[in-house]
């Protein structure tokens, strides 16, 4: 748990770095594309300090001067397959952008999409001896929650404190400065697995970046695509990428549960594929230009050509309606969306007060999926787009780039997480006390 | 008839540090002033570490440095002499040891000016090229005010003691006054002071002399002297003028007017007029005692 501790301690570390200098990359690595963008921290809500989070949310402090995608190579899933097609990918999108913003960028934030993410609620409470609370009681109840048993090769990704309760009031966000004599909090951690957290950092090293942030894809998501009424009374977010469909629950502005489904619009692509008989390529073209999600009498006399190059002139003349390869795509969206539901049902999302649910991500723009979603999602569904920030090229305003975006408001202001706080004195092995009682020795 | 596979759009390891090095602001920097500056300073370097490039650059640079301290704009034809007499401007021409014409960058005024001002009859020197090709040598000459006779010869001094330039005769500046003896030289004004005081017995004065370089002798003709103290010659020299105005003190028969002991002036008569007065005492003292 210390490691864990140290790593993302150094990573915020990396991360104030960076912002010192005033160029920090965000690397979305995804199933179907890999974006970068280069932000420049130049803003006036650089210089506020620990005052608040400046004007627009932080969101005034970065600028965006840098933009690149590519087409993501080696990853299944969310996860790195292949280690060396996706350090070929990173290079590629990271040499654009960085041409394009014309500067040289050498830390990155970067978000995992797949990686079997799993959540675990975890509570702890301390006494407090009638004083008000301060940073380190806060650092002492956090300690305090029992971390469950998560399994090997699993790293916690994100820790954060949703609520604290001070004696009998509950629902505080910040209980510094107030005095009881109970201090309860509840923690949201979430875990991913171990081994792709460690390619994607072998992967960044040899494009010779340092890793200065790690974020869940599907909470990076909801921060940009979820509005603020939205996070604050209870919604989901669910960014349907390429090879896995992300999910966060948003509460009180914090995420309180996050999960995948591996399944995603690479799927929709490989159905199309085998269905038609066409290349994965042709596939993927269909699907964007005549993809749908709901048919309708039009799209019976809507014929596609579909194409090929076999020299067959059958083969290569056939067509296919478009209710026909709606009919390919919709069983596979369906399934997508009620393995969505089934996990939102498991984790209790009928219990928020408010059960808005916000489809985002390249699979949110299917035409039709506004009427297909409410069948099975319930009645509170929009399609989001990802809130626009400073110097955001038009080509990557889109759905698809909801966790590129959402990246860089992270960076900008990033929620507390449990390593923010320092270790409880208590906590520290008893040599270092040992250490710190000779060096006050040694030098008074 | 298509390649493999699509041409694979990543750039390589090597393409990709390539970039990032040359958008490191450091090295562009150093691409734009420092690369630039290091190839010249290198070929320079390379080029001049032959001596014998070298020796031909160094010609060359003399023969281009000749040629234009020669042209004619730069040359110096004559020289003129200003505010010298005839015989001094002669001196100096012969002392200045330049073969005009020459280029005035080969012309070492300073060395010129403590030459010509090395001459004692010059009193301050002042060198410059005019326009023209001219090298103007004005000079501002020492005016001799008296002639001092010593061990070596006849020299004229200035009013400052200064020699300016030594004379055969004395008949060759019969109009200056003449100061005799050692140390005489360093008294010039002194003894110009005397003179002034002597302007009635101005024809009849000699000279000056200087008497163990401590006093004054003013010497007139018929053998006359007039010793004066060490201190205030000049009110002593004027007493004496008075006692001549009332009584012709200098036209009766007194060889030396004594007035180093300035309470007590004394006079020495001549021999026979003395013994002459002794002898007319003697007559009074007798003709009474008869």
């Amino acid at each position: 748990m210390t490691d864990l501790y140290q790593s993302q301690r150094a990573m915020r570390a990396m991360r104030t770095a960076a912002m010192q200098r005033g160029v920090i990359a965000i690397l979305d690595v995804g199933t179907s594309k890999i974006a970068c963008l280069v932000l420049r921290f130049d803003g006036p809500g650089r210089t506020r300090g620990n005052d608040g989070i400046g004007s627009l949310a932080g969101q005034s402090s970065f600028r965006v001067i840098g933009a690149a995608t590519t087409r993501a190579r080696g990853m299944r899933f969310g996860e790195i397959e292949a280690m060396a097609e996706t350090e070929r990918a990173i290079r590629t999108a990271v040499q654009a952008a960085q041409k394009m913003a014309d500067v040289r960028v050498d830390h990155v934030i970067a978000c995992v999409a797949g990686g079997d993410p799993r959540s675990y609620g975890l509570a702890g409470e301390t006494e407090l001896d009638g004083h008000p609370v301060q940073d380190a009681d806060v650092a002492r109840v956090l300690a305090a929650c029992d971390v469950p048993d998560f399994g090997q090769g699993r790293e916690v990704l994100h820790a954060q404190p949703v609520n604290f309760a001070l004696d009998h009031r509950s629902g505080l966000n910040d209980p510094r400065g107030q005095i009881g004599n109970r201090l309860a909090c509840d923690m949201h951690l979430l875990t991913v697995n171990g081994a792709l957290i460690e390619h994607l950092i072998y992967c960044l090293k040899r494009c010779d970046l340092e890793l200065a942030g790690l974020a869940s894809g599907a909470y990076v998501s909801g921060i940009s695509s979820l509005v603020e009424d939205e996070q604050e009374l209870g919604a989901a977010c669910i960014d349907m990428g390429g090879g896995a469909t992300g999910l966060s629950v948003f509460m009180k502005k914090h995420m309180i549960y996050a999960d995948s489904v591996r399944m995603g619009g690479d799927h929709v692509t490989s159905d199309i594929s085998k269905g038609l008989q066409v290349p994965l390529a042709t596939a993927e073209r269909i699907k964007t230009f005549y993809g749908g999600a709901v048919a309708t009498g039009m799209d019976d006399r809507e014929m596609i050509e579909i194409g090929g190059e076999t020299g067959d002139w059958e083969l290569d003349r056939r067509t296919v309606s478009r209710a026909e390869l709606i009919g390919i795509m919709r069983p596979r969206v369906e399934e997508i969306l009620e393995e969505v539901r089934s996990r939102l049902d498991a984790a209790g999302f009928e219990h928020l007060p408010s059960q808005q649910i916000v489809l985002t991500g390249g699979g949110s723009q299917i035409p039709g999926l506004d009427t297909l979603a409410p069948k099975i999602l319930g009645q509170q569904v929009r399609i989001g787009r990802p809130l626009r920030v400073h110097g955001l090229p038009q080509a990557a305003t889109g759905a698809a780039f909801a966790s590129a975006v959402g990246l860089c408001l992270f960076a900008a202001h990033p929620q507390d997480e449990w390593w923010d706080f320092a270790i409880p004195a208590d906590r520290y092995p008893a040599r270092s006390l040992k250490r710190a009682v000779k060096w006050f020795k040694d030098n008074w | 008839m298509s390649p493999v596979g699509p041409r694979d759009p990543a750039p390589s390891r090597l393409a990709y540090r390539l970039q990032r090095l040359m958008l490191t602001p450091g090295f562009r920097r150093f691409l734009r002033t420092g690369l630039p500056c290091l190839a010249v300073i290198g070929t320079v370097g390379i080029l001049a570490a032959d001596q014998e490039r070298r020796e031909a650059v160094r010609l060359w640079v003399d023969d281009l440095k000749a040629e234009i301290q020669q042209r004619p704009e730069f040359m110096v034809k004559l020289m003129a002499v200003d505010g010298a007499s005839p015989v001094l401007a002669e001196t100096i021409r012969e002392v200045i040891p330049v073969d005009l014409p020459m280029s005035s960058f080969d012309l070492d005024l300073p060395d010129m000016q403590a030459k010509v001002q090395q001459l004692d009859a010059v009193k301050s020197a002042e060198l410059r090229v005019r326009p023209g090709g001219v090298l103007q040598v004005s000079v501002d000459e020492r005016q001799p005010v008296i002639v001092w006779r010593n061990a070596e010869g006849l020299e004229l001094l200035d009013e400052t003691g200064h020699p300016v330039m030594p004379v055969r005769h004395r008949q060759a500046r019969q109009d200056l006054p003449l100061i005799v003896g050692r140390g005489a030289d360093q008294r010039v004004a002194e003894a110009r002071a005397l003179l002034d005081v002597a302007a009635p017995i101005d024809h009849r004065i000699r000279g000056l002399l200087r008497v163990g370089e401590r006093r004054w002798d003013v010497v007139l003709d018929r053998d006359q002297r007039i010793a004066l103290p060490e201190t205030e010659p000049v009110q002593a020299l004027e007493r004496v003028i008075a006692m001549d105005m009332a009584q012709d003190l200098l036209s009766r028969a007194v060889t030396h007017v004594d007035m180093r002991n300035v309470q007590r002036p004394t006079v020495r008569m001549a021999d026979t007029t003395a013994t002459e007065l002794r002898r007319i005492s003697a007559n009074q003292a007798g003709a009474t005692t008869e």
